[in-house]
């Protein structure tokens, strides 16, 4: 049967052979050895139309609990923010969606405009100097900076706060596998990073100190002692913060940090089970020739026009091959631009708004749910939109209760942390009203009596 | 004003008291967030972001957008970029809120279509390339070359072998050498014989207990199939070496040939290459990889497992080289893919590959005059010709790609495979007419012809483009990477 994807006709199939002087397409693959053929049809379900697979997607979408039929308290790397309706229409346009990387400048000046304003809001947001085009997500883009930074110094041991998301710290543990580069835990028992410990961890050999902010506890860190500290010691301070957090929340750069990564998925980007997300990655200036990724110019055509173009490309892969700084060559621009629009759309004040209403959300749900018998907040530290709350009664059975009542209560750290088996890690984002947060407060209290 | 003289950025757009958000009015007791916070913590001034409304932000990204060439507009031949409509039923199935909305730390038992979706993409990869398993983690076809070679490094380890070295042809994606390098090995090129094949004399030569790997493209950077693909690896396995499928050009063997049964011991796959997912302007894409079951302990973790009716993520696996993403990989992407594949089946796929490689092969015959062929054919899903003759006359690979967006169509690759002198790659794909590859191929014959009558015309061009040709040694030497008020 004919694809709807693959307009040749038999007819025009027939003239084409004609004209390459075969009688089939199979006397096009005489270089295929006939004992590497695959002598059977791919056994693979059979074709649906279009209605049919419809059909079937959505019953498998509704085996999922989706943030628009539960009132989700889910974060630890992935938010549920408010979306604003244009981000979705004007991705779509077939010529943001289906173009290629930019690299015939000409013709992708619409691309490379984006992302030049991207790495301008990036950058502003951060407090840093530039920002690259993306990597892959907030996991890899804590990666990528580890291995800058030992890049730039020479040096072949990182130490992490234990306040970082562990998830990153496991994907940043897979790349450092390569370079061997040794992966030190500054412990964080009190909710935030132990600082006496980072200090005592930092020396020499050190090529970075990571801390997020707020880490995966929720706790806000103090980063400008942590730079003090990796500064000290000679060390790069590689900072992780969520910009959507940062209409509100001091950018890390005025507060020390040289590299800021981390994960941009709150900036207009959906859940979608984890994935595509967004790695940011901004740096100082002094280390721009060493970043990871694409990074888009402005300058000037042959007639004095103002253009954008791919820089600095010598640092990149399919360049200096080997030797590029990074392997990295599909991003997630697509990711970019959504939050580019986002950010358009938010403007000056709405991020801050976003920031501050999270912020008064989440300290109200911490005040309600703590107010049930036996319900504690684990960590003393302030918070910002995410906090660690101690339950009476296991986690991931209260979570399963819950969930009965259409609320996804949190994240049991049971999974990531034994000694917070008794924990569960709650976010509230701008978009959660008083009236699911109450309700979450009288299921909790029903799931822990 | 035409669309093409659009020149603003949004920051240039700004009127302070402007907004295009809605947010509610706060409806918890203490609103004043400000308060809940120590000082310290608190942004002392509001980032500087622009004051737009709505309407403003609709009519510049519609704006910008008109500047750029994507596959809906144009015809797009960059060759090992399969470049193929991507079907909107895939865009509308990412976004049914049952996937868009879904949270990657929801229950397991509330995440069951996802992870049986996965499971069931991850099967029909595996059949699609002859392998044992399939991991859909790596984000892209980089991160997916990293993991495999990671698999490959911690196999080694795990048999007690110290191999220190991979082998890739000078003919191989820059990716190939720079995920090696990333994954601590010493990357040594094998050169190719000038038709781009391997050659065997000089593989042979390297191959010793120090080689890991051995990382090759099928069909090759020329477009064409290895056609003793399977004595390479046996000659590798002979000498214990692993080999890796570089999956970039998987377009064209799909229901052909598949990739374990050439003895491959790795490959991966670009979801935004052979599997409609879109470029999106430079990403996402997604990398899986797949494995023979001598690798299948060291997948990332964690692995979507089927036991009975339930799918779980197992992260119970002590010799995995650990995670690559934070989460389970590009899920959006697998949606798309698994919608295209479901929507081609077997016989579908099959036929993809085989219109790609007629597609290749009538604009290699329809160009032979005019250029000069990389290799003869036939081809597979894409070809390669040489602008050398052209460039005797003073005129470059870069100048024939830039006058082909003057006629209205994007350019192939240039100057790759680094082995071919002014090598324009075309790939075409399976899902462009024959009217379209004839109005490309008039278009090229026209840029030879003009070559020879006036020269200039190719060296000046673009000029129907937003801007003309632009000044990239400007762009190195003063990095200008954010907008300031004062840049104007």
């Amino acid at each position: 049967m004919a694809s709807r994807y693959i307009a040749n006709t038999p007819a025009e199939q027939d003239q084409m052979l004609r004209v390459i002087g075969a009688a089939s397409v199979e006397e096009l693959l005489v270089k295929i050895p006939p004992k590497a053929r695959l002598s059977r049809p791919l056994a693979l379900p059979p074709a649906l139309a279009e209605t049919d697979l419809i059909r079937h997607l959505k019953t498998l979408a509704d085996a999922n609990a989706d943030a628009d039929r539960y009132a989700c308290f889910l974060g630890a790397g992935s938010y549920d923010h408010y979306v604003p309706s244009p981000i979705n229409h004007l991705v779509l346009r077939g010529e943001f969606f289906t173009a290629y990387t930019p690299y015939q400048p000409e013709a992708s000046q619409g691309t490379l405009r984006t992302i030049y304003e991207y790495q301008t809001m990036i950058a502003e947001l951060t407090g840093m100097d530039v920002a690259n085009a993306s990597i892959y997500d907030g996991a890899s883009s804590v990666a990528e900076a580890v291995l800058m930074a030992h890049a730039a110094t020479e040096r072949t041991e990182v130490v992490v706060s234990h306040g970082v998301n562990p998830l990153y710290r496991r994907v940043t543990a897979t790349y450092c596998e390569g370079p061997r580069m040794r992966l030190r835990d500054a412990g964080a028992p009190g909710g935030t990073t132990d600082l006496a410990a980072a200090t005592r961890l930092c020396g020499p050999k050190t090529a970075a100190l990571v801390v997020q902010s707020p880490n995966f506890y929720g706790c806000l860190e103090d980063i400008a002692s942590a730079a003090e500290i990796a500064h000290a010691a000679g060390a790069v301070l590689i900072v992780v913060a969520d910009p959507v957090n940062l209409g509100v929340l001091e950018a890390p750069g005025k507060l020390g940090a040289d590299l800021v990564v981390g994960e941009g998925q709150g900036l207009g980007v959906p859940m979608s089970f984890g994935g595509p997300n967004l790695g940011v990655f901004a740096a100082k200036r002094e280390l721009v020739r060493r970043m990871p990724g694409r990074l888009v110019g402005a300058t000037v055509d042959r007639d004095g026009r103002r253009g954008f173009v791919l820089t600095l490309q010598t640092r990149e892969q399919h360049i200096r091959r080997a030797k590029a700084t990074s392997n990295i060559c599909t991003n997630v621009a697509l990711c970019a631009l959504m939050a580019t629009i986002y950010l358009a759309t938010l403007g000056r004040h709405g991020l801050v708004k976003v920031g501050e209403l999270s912020a008064a959300k989440a300290h109200y749900a911490a005040r309600r749910l703590t107010a049930l018998s036996g319900v504690s907040l684990r960590f003393q530290a302030p918070f910002f939109k995410e906090f660690t709350l101690k339950l009476p009664k296991p986690p991931d059975r209260v979570v399963a209760r819950l969930a009965k009542e259409r609320i996804l209560a949190g994240v049991p750290l049971k999974a990531f942390d034994r000694a917070l088996a008794d924990c569960l890690l709650v976010a509230v984002t701008e978009k959660r009203t008083k009236e699911e947060i109450d309700a979450f407060a009288q299921a909790l209290e029903r799931a822990v009596v | 004003m035409s669309a093409a003289s659009y020149d603003k950025l949004i920051f240039e757009l700004s009127s302070p008291g402007r907004v295009a958000y809605s947010l509610p009015e706060s409806d918890v007791p203490t609103s004043d967030a400000r308060s809940l916070l120590p000082e310290a913590y608190l942004r002392a001034e509001a980032p500087r972001l622009p004051e737009v409304s709505e309407f403003d932000v609709v009519r510049h990204y519609s704006r910008l957008s008109q500047l750029n060439y994507g596959v809906d507009t144009h015809f797009y031949p960059l060759g090992s970029c399969t470049m193929k409509y991507n079907p909107k039923i895939n865009e509308d199935m990412a976004r049914v809120a049952g996937f868009a909305r879904l949270h990657p730390l929801a229950p397991e038992a509330l995440s069951q279509g996802a992870l049986r979706l996965m499971h069931e993409l991850a099967a029909m990869l595996a059949e699609i390339a002859g392998m044992d398993a399939v991991s859909l983690q790596p984000a892209a076809g980089a991160q997916g070359e990293l993991a495999g070679v990671l698999m490959i490094r911690a196999y080694h380890a795990a048999r007690g072998e110290k191999r220190t070295k991979v082998l890739v042809p000078d003919s191989a994606h820059g990716t190939n050498p720079a995920s090696t390098a990333l994954a601590g090995y010493e990357v040594v090129e094998v050169k190719s014989q000038p038709n781009g094949e391997v050659d065997l004399d000089e593989l042979a030569r390297h191959l010793d207990t120090d080689v890991a790997a051995f990382m090759i493209t099928v069909p090759n950077t020329l477009g064409m199939f290895e056609p003793r693909i399977v004595e390479i690896t046996e000659l590798c396995h002979a000498k214990g070496v692993q080999v890796y499928m570089d999956g970039a050009n998987l377009n064209a063997i799909l229901g052909i040939t598949r990739p374990g049964d050439l003895g491959f011991d790795v490959c991966h796959f670009n979801l935004h290459k052979t599997f409609t997912t879109p470029h999106g302007g430079g990403g996402p894409g997604a990398g899986p990889v797949g494995v023979k079951a001598h690798l299948e302990p060291f997948l990332p973790v964690p692995v979507v497992t089927k036991d009975g009716d339930r799918y779980a993520l197992d992260w119970k696996r002590p010799q995995s080289i650990g995670k690559l993403q934070a989460f389970w990989g590009n899920f959006g992407m697998h949606v798309r893919a698994y919608t295209y594949i479901r929507t081609m089946g077997a016989d579908g796929l099959r036929s993809v590959a085989d219109n790609a490689i007629l597609n290749a092969n009538y604009i290699m015959k329809r160009l032979e005059k005019a250029y000069d062929v990389a290799v003869p054919g036939p081809c597979m899903h894409e070809c390669v010709v040489s602008a050398r003759r052209q460039k005797k006359l003073g005129v470059t690979a870069t100048d024939i790609a830039k006058r082909l967006l003057d006629l209205g169509f994007y350019a192939p690759s240039t100057y790759f495979p680094l082995i071919v002198e002014e090598a324009l790659m075309i790939e075409p794909t399976e899902t462009e007419a024959k009217e379209t590859l004839d109005a490309f191929c008039d278009a090229m014959i026209q840029i030879a012809r003009e070559t020879e009558t006036s020269p200039q015309v190719v060296q000046d061009a673009p000029v129907t483009t937003p801007v003309r040709r632009l000044d990239q040694t400007r762009a190195a030497r003063e990095p200008d990477l954010r907008w300031s008020p004062a840049a104007k």
